[in-house]
């Protein structure tokens, strides 16, 4: 059983590998030091980031730097990330900020607030395009945030306290009846 | 008997199960009548539709001073105004935040942003935030189009007033100018609804 489990987790491990690497070489117009920690992509290239069917539980949460709401709870999630990784939890910060701020805010926030999580940056302006394909129910707002793993996907048009968003992991942790 | 009982509590649950997602989708859609309102304008005026008698329709945009799609959008707005004022459909801008909640949205520094962008339209600012709930407005910029058939005012588009927030010359869509031509030219309206990335109303 146990060996059975890691080789499923090998697997996802490895499958998952080479779609990163692939969308980091998207990247190859910003500096080298960002590359590292943020990638820039439209919908498509942000797409498998939703869709992943490992077994791990993906948080991904949509956020800008001026997004006040937003800011507040960003260390709720980083909390989680840091305090679920051990249960197969990722969390992936989807900033929104415009292009044009990423070196002047994004990329100063990223490291005065030495966030974990990986951040991407989701410059697709074509909003009426992509919004619905992230939720059908997702108006647009921010902060916004999307839980999935492969048996269970809710997204949330709303703020977290770190209470509410560890209820939300832990139902999302807890085996199916 | 007892089948027939099970089947109504059944019923029953599945009536407030609908009403539940009503009320969490509240407001607006395209076709519903639009209420009118009186809030105060930058200068001071109350400004209700009402006092447009020659008016077609309205522009009604939902914005706010503090966030940048709203900022990003600022002269795109300024331009509906001066495209469609004189063809009966006049933006009416409305603050939907919470000054408590957002200092930078005060009413004093509404009264300085349409003085330094030189707005063409009123800026009205939602005082105790009645008037968004009910349309349905849940971020800035939210643009509600209302149109009048036969002396009531109807939705007509809801969403986006185009499809790059970031760069106006990429536009390639302009779903605010196109809804108003339809109007215009007596043509249906498509899409009459779109989806825009904003930032969440300040509550």
């Amino acid at each position: 059983m146990k060996v059975c489990f890691l080789l499923i987790f090998a697997i996802a491990v490895t499958t998952c590998t080479p779609e990163k690497k692939e969308a980091s070489e998207k990247v190859s117009n910003l500096p080298e030091e960002l590359e590292k920690t943020l990638l820039t992509v439209d919908f498509n290239g942000l797409q498998p980031y939703l869709n992943k069917t490992d077994n791990k539980t993906y948080i991904v949460n949509f956020w800008a730097t001026w997004c006040k709401p937003c800011v507040e709870e960003l260390p709720y999630f980083e909390q989680a990330g840091k305090k679920y990784r051990d249960q197969n939890v990722e969390v992936l910060l989807v900033s929104l900020d415009f292009p044009n701020q990423v070196e002047k805010q994004l990329k100063p926030f990223i490291e005065k607030n030495k966030l974990n999580s990986q951040v991407i940056l989701l410059n697709d302006p074509d909003q009426n395009n992509w919004i619905s394909k992230v939720d059908s129910s997702w108006t647009g707002a921010i902060p916004a945030t999307l839980i999935y793993n492969n048996k269970k996907r809710t997204f949330y048009e709303t703020s977290f306290t770190l209470e509410t968003l560890e209820n939300e992991i832990n139902n999302f942790l807890k085996p199916l009846p | 008997m007892k089948t027939s009982n099970l089947f109504s509590l059944f019923l029953v649950f599945a009536l407030f199960a609908s009403f539940g997602l009503k009320t969490s989708e509240s407001g607006y859609k395209v076709g519903d009548a639009a209420k009118d309102f009186s809030l105060k304008n930058t200068d001071g005026k109350m400004v209700s539709l009402s006092q447009y008698k020659e008016s077609k329709g309205f522009i009604i945009v939902f914005t706010c001073n503090t966030c940048p799609y709203s900022v990003a959008y600022e002269d795109r707005i300024i331009e509906l105004d001066k495209k469609y004022k004189s063809k009966g459909y006049p933006v009416i801008a409305i603050n939907p935040n919470n000054p408590a909640k957002s200092k930078g949205d005060s009413y004093d520094e509404m009264v300085i942003r349409a003085k330094k962008k030189g707005f063409t339209f009123p800026y009205l600012i939602d005082e105790g935030q009645k008037v968004y709930p009910v349309y349905g407005a849940l971020k800035t910029p939210h643009v509600y189009l209302l149109n009048k058939e036969n002396k009531v005012l109807k939705v007509a588009y809801i969403g986006a007033i185009d499809n790059n927030y970031s760069d106006a010359a990429a536009v390639t869509e302009r779903y605010v100018e196109k809804a108003v031509d339809a109007l215009l030219n007596k043509k249906t309206i498509d899409p009459n609804t779109t989806k825009a990335i904003g930032c969440g109303i300040k509550k």
